[in-house]
């Protein structure tokens, strides 16, 4: 078969799948395209006008869709795979429907971005941060990380590397490559007193020792040395300064770029969302995009599915916020924490194959910095009871506490005041069915449509 | 009445979650008005004195950074034991209660050989949930469930016993049939998820076993573990499936 008519048969499949409402066709047209033709993917990104690739433990689909509102901003026609569909099947996807002169914007599942930036040979690429995940999935993080190492060091690789130094191991890991452009926090106001729980890489990833932090921002990402090699965080040359939360509406900050400063109002809280605009920055300056386009587009960015994304239920204000990894889940909860509020809870844990089959992770999440605010918890999701479990032993009340393994119910289960904001927490599964159920109650948009 | 736990490196053993295990223990003591005590001990520091002593699982490379150090407190470890503490190791902490860890290269490394087993690198990761029959004393009969991630495969020293007998998952080795190992008031095992929160028998098992070194026979409370036993009957179904 010509490629041309592989092409039109895997097209075909995306269509029959949003037709026959079986998801958003974000990965078997890639699947079917590269049983086909397992070379698709470089052949298709030949003709694009430039690929850029993000990859990190957490914020790939926020950063990814940051970057697109500047890029937008700035004129350029973008192909994404704005689903979250981060596999090379989801890539390939993508790519089947770019147009002529797009430029490739694409988020990638970090255990598949080897693989996949060998296929797409991006000029640019995106190194945001490596957390503690799924270790059933991807195995411990220091695999991840060498692995990431051989690819930016091997031969052939071309791409400019932009990476978050103020993470020990990806500023090792970006020191590495051939070319690149640095980003981190410089605000002492945003750091911890002391390291959570979970923080990992707190070694020197040059020779093991236990790393100094003159200032922490997030598990581990901050400004670190080596007390023993000397090696230290280089000052980066993307920088967030002055950061200001405004509640939970927006975030307020001095980014600093080599043309020139911008003051930025993120319209969405946390400062790991401030790390994943300055990633969308240094991405964005490495096109060439003025800062004032740049600080315009963070502005003009609407939170992407499940993230920070605000709705009303039944009448009241509510906000559905994905959770993945103990470092993702604190820094939501340090984000919701800010605001002292009393707080009506649904927290729903599936342990699909998605999610991580092993759930042990939700006990390095510091559910204890909720406590005093919990108002009301709802714990859903195929690991309800252990949800349930972990709050107790972080001091919830268990008569505060309902089990209800069934979403809908869970959903008809919330208490609390009806002006007061319902936070939904969910893993990847149990968010996908979420909005299914959402979508039913005509309160979102399917999620191929929303991102 | 007062428990004193020893955390072992806690800094570099604690990546299955291992502070949940703290976490029982502190509460299900402090629920019953016994104070519970945790320190920890890292690389070079002091010993504690305790009743309990805990070594979780650790990345290959922080196991690697701490093993020296382990070794040097392998006496001090089996005269406590002799004297009446109790002991729990969990993944990578268990393995390193044996005699030795044989890694995919011929690379070994020893534990502290304070129970007769060993360990060798298996070319497959044994992973997913595990739900075991235990019977520590003899006509008890419960039931442990967790998860399991591990490419070692462990065998038991002759006439010692497991834990548990696997009803589902891999357990020590995917051959005999058995997961962990218990030696009087030693116990070792691959479960996380983690261990004690839905095994909350286990938990008070270990709490009883390491007061009764000092206090002599002890009865603990009975305390309202309803979200225990329902997160402990998801998880076996969950297995089964």
């Amino acid at each position: 078969m010509l490629f041309t008519a592989k092409l039109a048969a895997a097209r075909a499949t995306a269509t029959a799948a949003r037709l026959s409402r079986a998801g958003g066709g974000t990965t078997l047209p890639g699947k079917l395209l590269l049983r086909m033709e397992p070379d698709a993917i470089g052949r298709l990104a030949r003709r694009l006008a430039s690929t850029t690739v993000i990859s990190a433990t957490n914020g790939k689909t926020t950063t990814a869709k940051m970057a697109a509102a500047v890029l937008e901003a700035d004129g350029r026609r973008l192909c994404r795979n704005a689903g979250g569909a981060n596999l090379t099947s989801g890539v390939a996807s993508a790519l089947l429907a770019a147009g002529r002169g797009e430029e490739g914007l694409f988020e990638v599942d970090e255990a598949a971005l080897p693989a996949v930036v060998d296929a797409l040979a991006p000029g640019h690429l995106v190194l945001g941060n490596l957390f503690r995940d799924q270790l059933d999935r991807y195995g411990e993080l220091e695999l991840i990380g060498d692995r990431w190492r051989s690819m930016v060091s091997a031969p052939g690789f071309g791409a400019t590397v932009i990476h978050n130094v103020d993470d020990p191991l990806v500023a090792s890991i970006g020191s590495a490559a051939p070319a690149a452009i640095t980003f981190g926090l410089e605000d002492d106001g945003a750091a911890r007193t002391s390291m959570q729980h979970a923080a990992d890489s707190k070694w020197c990833p040059r020779c093991g020792t236990r790393l100094v932090y003159e200032a922490v921002y997030l598990g581990h990402l901050g400004r670190w040395r080596c007390p023993a090699c000397a090696l230290e965080r280089p000052r980066p040359e993307v920088r967030a300064a002055a950061v200001r939360a405004d509640g939970l509406e927006a975030t307020e900050f001095r980014l600093e770029l080599p043309r020139g400063d911008v003051d930025v109002r993120l319209p969405i809280p946390g400062l790991y969302n401030v790390y994943n605009a300055l990633a969308a920055a240094a991405a964005c300056v490495a096109h060439g995009v003025p800062p004032a386009v740049i600080g315009g587009g963070l502005e003009q960015f609407s939170a992407a599915f499940g993230r920070f994304e605000r709705i009303t239920l039944s009448g009241r204000p509510a906000v559905l916020l994905l959770v993945k990894n103990p470092a993702g889940t604190n820094e939501v909860i340090r984000t919701l924490a800010a605001d002292d509020r009393p707080k009506t809870l649904l927290l729903a844990l599936n342990d699909r194959i998605a999610d991580g089959r092993d759930v042990s992770w939700i006990w390095d999440v510091d559910f204890e910095e909720l406590v005093e605010q919990v108002d009301s918890v709802v714990a859903t999701g195929t690991r309800a009871a252990e949800m349930a479990l972990r709050l107790k032993y972080a001091g919830v009340s268990p008569a505060r506490i309902a089990v209800e393994p069934q979403l809908g119910h869970a959903l008809d289960a919330l208490g609390g005041e009806d002006d007061a904001p319902a936070y939904l927490l969910a893993t990847y599964t149990a968010m996908l069915d979420l909005r299914r159920l959402l979508e039913e109650r005509g309160l979102v948009r399917p999620y191929w449509e929303a991102a | 009445m007062k428990l004193r736990v020893c955390h072992l490196y806690p800094e570099h053993l604690n990546i299955y979650a291992d502070r949940g295990n703290m976490a029982v223990l502190t509460h299900r003591c402090e629920w019953r008005g016994i104070s519970c005590r945790i320190d920890g001990c890292g690389p070079g520091d002091p010993l504690p004195h305790a009743d309990l002593y805990y070594l979780g699982g650790g990345q290959d490379r922080d196991q690697r950074l701490i093993a020296p150090d382990l070794l040097l407190r392998a006496g001090d470890l089996a005269a406590a034991v002799a004297g009446g503490a109790a002991v729990l190791g969990v993944c990578g902490g268990y393995q390193l209660l044996g005699h030795v860890y044989r890694g995919h290269q011929g690379d070994e490394m020893p534990g502290i050989g304070l129970v007769d087993l060993e360990t060798t690198a298996g070319p497959t990761r044994m992973i997913g949930n595990v739900v075991l029959r235990c019977e520590l004393e003899p006509g008890r009969r419960r039931t442990l469930v967790g998860f399991e991630n591990h490419a070692g495969r462990t065998s038991l020293g002759a006439g010692l016993s497991p834990l548990g007998q696997v009803v589902h998952g891999h357990g020590n080795n995917g051959d005999d049939g058995g997961e962990g190992v218990r030696d009087g008031r030693v116990v070792g095992t691959y479960v996380h998820g983690p261990l004690l929160p839905k095994n909350p028998w286990l938990a008070d098992w270990l709490i009883q076993t390491a007061l009764e070194h000092r206090k002599g026979h002890v009865e603990l409370e009975p305390l309202d573990d309803t979200l225990e036993r329902e997160a402990q009957r998801v998880a076996e179904a969950l297995a089964a499936r």
